[in-house]
C-alpha cells in the first residue's frame, strides 16, 4: 500500500498549486502517507495479535476433540473432521481413577472448594479493611497501606519456604484448608486495593447523611456503601477467584503428595509429565481447567478491566 | 448556659473522630492479623532460617531457635551457579519486560480508535493473561514439541526447516545470518517469547486506560500545525505515556525477576533457563536443604526490595497516596 502511494504524492508535488506553498504541501503529503500506511498496518497488527493470542486456545480445544492417533498421523491439521470427532478424551480425563480415568472430577471439586472459600473469606476480611482505609482516619493508616502494597508485590517464591515450614509444623500442609489460608493472605492486599478505590467513589455526603440519621459506621457500611458498590465487589470477588483457581506454586508445595486433594492446575502439571497419558486427554484437562475462567472473564470483562486499572488513569 | 454549648460540641466532635479511629482500627484488624501471620511473620522467619542449618526432614521437629551459622550463604554465594543463575534471570527479566511492554504498547495503539468488534478484540487480547498458567504452558509445550508440535510441522513444511527445533530443551544453537554465525540461547529465548505473549495484556490494559484518559486537544492542535501521525505519537502521546510505562517496567521487573511458575512449567529450569527462583525450589526439593533455599530467596529479596523502594519513590513522586 505504501509503494503505490509514494509516487502519487511525489508526482503531485511539482504541480503549480503545490509550488505556491511547498513546505505545507510536503508536510501534508507525509501526513497522508503515514496515515494511509498506519491505517493498513493497524489492521495487519490487529490480525497478527488475534492469531497469536487465540491460536493456542484454538489448538487446545482442537486437540481435545480428536483421538491421539489422528494427531500423530497428521500433526499439521488445524481442523477436526467429523469422522475423527470424539469426546472420549473428556470422559477419560473426568472419570475417577478407579474407573480408569484421571480423576479430574475430584480435582475440579477441590479447585472449586479452594477458590470459592478464598473468595468468600477474603471478601469478608477485606471489605471492612478497605472501608477503614478509604474513610476512617485511624492510627498507622499510611503504614498499613504501605504494608499491604508490599505484601501484594512480594512474589510467591520468597514466601514459599517459610510458609512451607510453618504449615508443616502446624500440620496444615497437605490440607485444602491450609491452601485457602495462603490464598486469603495472597489476595487480601489486592482486594483491599481494588475495594478501596471503589468505596472512595461513594460520596462522603451520602454517608454523613446516614450518620446524622443515627446509623453507626458499620451501619453506614452495610446499608449505604455496600449496596452502592455491589457490582464492584463482584468484580473483586471474580478477580480473587481467578487468582485462587490459577494458582500453582503453593498447590505444588502443599499438596503434591496427596493425589485426592490435588487442584486442577496441580493435577494437570503433575500428569503432563507422564508418558502414558495421551496428549489429547491432557488437552481435555486443559480445557476443563481454562473454561471456567474464560466463561467468568467474558461475562464480566468490563467490570474487571475497569477495576484493575483504577489507579492507572492518573498517569 | 450558652457558654457551655460550644465546649460540649467540641467534646462531641472529638469523641466522634476518636470513635471513627477506633472503628477504623477494628475493621482493619482482621486483615492486618492475616497479613502479619501469613506474610510478615513467615518472611521474618525465613530470614532466621537462612542463618540456620535446616534440612527438609527436620522441619517438623527442629527448634526455631537453633544456633546461627553463615554456612548457607557461603554455600549459595560461593558456587558459581548463583552468578550464572542471576545472569540468566537478568537476561530473562530484561527481555521479557521489554518485549511485553513493547507488544502491549503496539496493541494498545492498534485498537485505540473505535471500530466494529473492538470489544471482542480487546477481550481476546487479554486471554493469555487471565488463562491458567498451567494450561497455557502445556499448550505451548505441545505446540513447540519436536515430535508432533504444530510449530515444527509448519516450520518444516512451509519454511523449509531441515529438522525440527527442540525449542524448550536446547540450550544453544548457532544461527547463520548472511554468512556470520551467532550463538542463540534457544530455550531462554522461547521462554522470553512466552513471557511476552503472556504478559503483554497487562501492559496493554494499563496503557489503554491511560490512552483513554488523554484529552485529544493537544493532538488536534498538532494536527492543525501539520504533525504527521508518527510525529504526534512521538512528541505528544509517548511523553504522556512514559510515567505509566515506567511504572509497568518496575512492576513487571519485580514480578518477572522472581517468576517461578512459567519457567518451571515450560522447561523445568533445564537447557540454560535455570533462573534464580527455580534454584530456590531445587534447593528445597532436590537438595532438601531448607536453609540454603531460604538464603537464596533472601538474596532474591534484596534485589526485590530495591525495586520496591524505587516503585514507592515513583508513586510518591506522582503525588499518589500509597
Amino acid at each position: 500500500m505504501t509503494a503505490p502511494a509514494t509516487p502519487t504524492e511525489q508526482s503531485r508535488a511539482p504541480s503549480p498549486r503545490a509550488a505556491a506553498a511547498p513546505p505545507a504541501r510536503r508536510r501534508f503529503s507525509r501526513y497522508r502517507i503515514e496515515r494511509r500506511t498506519l491505517g493498513v498496518l493497524r489492521w495487519i497488527v490487529i490480525a497478527c495479535f488475534l492469531i497469536v493470542t487465540l491460536l493456542p486456545f484454538y489448538y487446545m480445544v482442537l486437540l481435545s476433540l480428536k483421538p491421539i492417533e489422528s494427531l500423530l498421523r497428521n500433526p499439521a491439521s488445524l481442523i477436526v473432521t467429523p469422522a475423527e470427532f470424539t469426546l472420549r478424551a473428556y470422559q477419560q480425563v473426568l472419570a475417577p481413577v478407579s474407573a480408569g480415568g484421571q480423576g479430574f472430577g475430584t480435582f475440579l471439586a477441590n479447585s472449586a472448594f479452594v477458590a470459592v472459600s478464598a473468595v468468600i473469606l477474603s471478601l469478608i476480611v477485606a471489605i471492612p479493611g478497605a472501608y477503614a482505609i478509604a474513610r476512617l482516619p485511624f492510627f498507622g493508616h499510611r503504614q498499613v497501606n504501605a504494608l499491604f502494597l508490599a505484601a501484594y508485590l512480594f512474589p510467591a517464591i520468597v514466601m514459599a519456604i517459610p510458609l512451607f515450614v510453618l504449615f508443616t509444623r502446624i500440620g496444615l500442609r497437605g490440607s485444602l484448608v491450609g491452601l485457602v489460608l495462603v490464598y486469603i493472605a495472597q489476595t487480601v492486599p489486592v482486594a483491599i486495593y481494588m475495594l478501596r478505590n471503589y468505596l472512595e467513589t461513594v460520596p462522603v455526603s451520602v454517608e454523613e447523611a446516614g450518620l446524622v440519621d443515627g446509623l453507626s459506621r458499620l451501619g453506614v457500611l452495610r446499608r449505604i456503601s455496600l449496596p452502592l458498590v455491589l457490582p464492584s465487589i463482584m468484580a473483586t470477588g471474580l478477580f480473587i477467584f481467578m487468582i485462587a483457581w490459577n494458582e500453582f506454586l503453593f498447590a505444588l508445595l502443599f499438596l503434591v503428595e496427596r493425589r485426592d486433594s490435588w487442584t486442577v492446575s496441580l493435577g494437570l502439571s503433575q500428569l503432563s509429565g507422564s508418558a502414558e497419558i495421551p496428549t489429547t486427554v491432557l488437552m481435555a484437562g486443559s480445557v476443563v481447567l481454562t473454561l471456567p475462567i474464560l466463561l467468568l472473564f467474558f461475562s464480566t470483562e468490563r467490570l474487571l478491566t475497569g477495576g484493575l486499572t483504577a489507579g492507572a488513569e492518573k498517569g | 448556659m450558652p457558654a457551655e454549648t460550644p465546649a460540649r460540641r467540641r467534646i462531641r466532635r472529638r469523641t466522634l473522630s476518636q470513635r471513627d479511629a477506633r472503628t477504623g482500627f477494628l475493621l482493619m484488624s482482621p486483615t492486618l492479623l492475616i497479613v502479619l501471620a501469613v506474610v510478615v511473620l513467615p518472611l521474618l522467619w525465613s530470614v532466621l532460617i537462612a542463618f540456620q542449618e535446616l534440612r527438609l526432614l527436620e522441619i517438623g521437629t527442629a527448634s526455631p531457635f537453633q544456633s546461627l551459622t553463615l554456612e548457607n550463604f557461603e554455600r549459595v554465594l560461593d558456587s558459581g551457579e548463583l552468578w550464572t543463575s542471576l545472569g540468566i534471570t537478568l537476561v530473562y527479566t530484561t527481555g521479557s519486560v521489554l518485549l511485553s511492554i513493547t507488544l502491549g504498547l503496539i496493541a494498545a495503539m492498534a485498537v485505540r480508535k473505535p471500530f466494529r468488534g473492538r470489544t471482542f478484540v480487546r477481550a481476546a487480547f487479554l486471554l493469555p493473561y487471565v488463562a491458567p498458567v498451567v494450561a497455557v504452558t502445556f499448550v505451548w509445550r505441545t505446540m513447540l514439541s519436536p515430535q508432533f508440535g504444530i510449530v515444527n510441522e509448519a516450520g518444516q513444511s512451509l519454511l523449509g526447516w531441515a529438522q525440527p527445533i527442540p525449542f524448550l530443551s536446547e540450550a544453544q544453537r548457532t544461527l547463520e545470518i548472511l554468512g556470520a554465525s551467532f550463538p542463540v540461547p534457544t530455550a531462554l529465548l522461547t521462554a522470553i517469547a512466552f513471557e511476552g505473549w503472556r504478559y503483554f495484556p497487562f501492559a496493554f490494559l494499563f496503557l489503554m486506560a491511560r490512552l483513554e484518559a488523554i484529552s485529544s486537544e493537544t493532538e488536534e492542535a498538532a494536527l492543525v500545525d501539520g504533525a504527521s501521525p508518527l510525529q504526534s505519537f512521538r512528541y505528544i502521546l509517548l511523553p504522556q505515556l512514559l510515567p505509566v510505562i515506567a511504572l509497568l517496567a518496575i512492576l513487571r521487573t519485580i514480578w518477572t525477576f522472581n517468576e517461578f511458575d512459567d519457567i518451571f512449567l515450560l522447561t523445568g529450569g533445564a537447557a540454560g533457563t535455570g533462573v534464580a527462583s527455580v534454584r530456590v525450589y531445587e534447593f528445597l526439593t532436590v537438595q532438601r536443604n531448607v536453609g540454603a533455599a531460604s538464603a537464596q530467596s533472601l538474596v532474591l529479596s534484596l534485589v526485590l526490595i530495591l525495586m520496591l523502594a524505587l516503585y514507592l519513590f515513583l508513586m510518591r513522586k506522582r503525588g499518589e497516596r500509597l
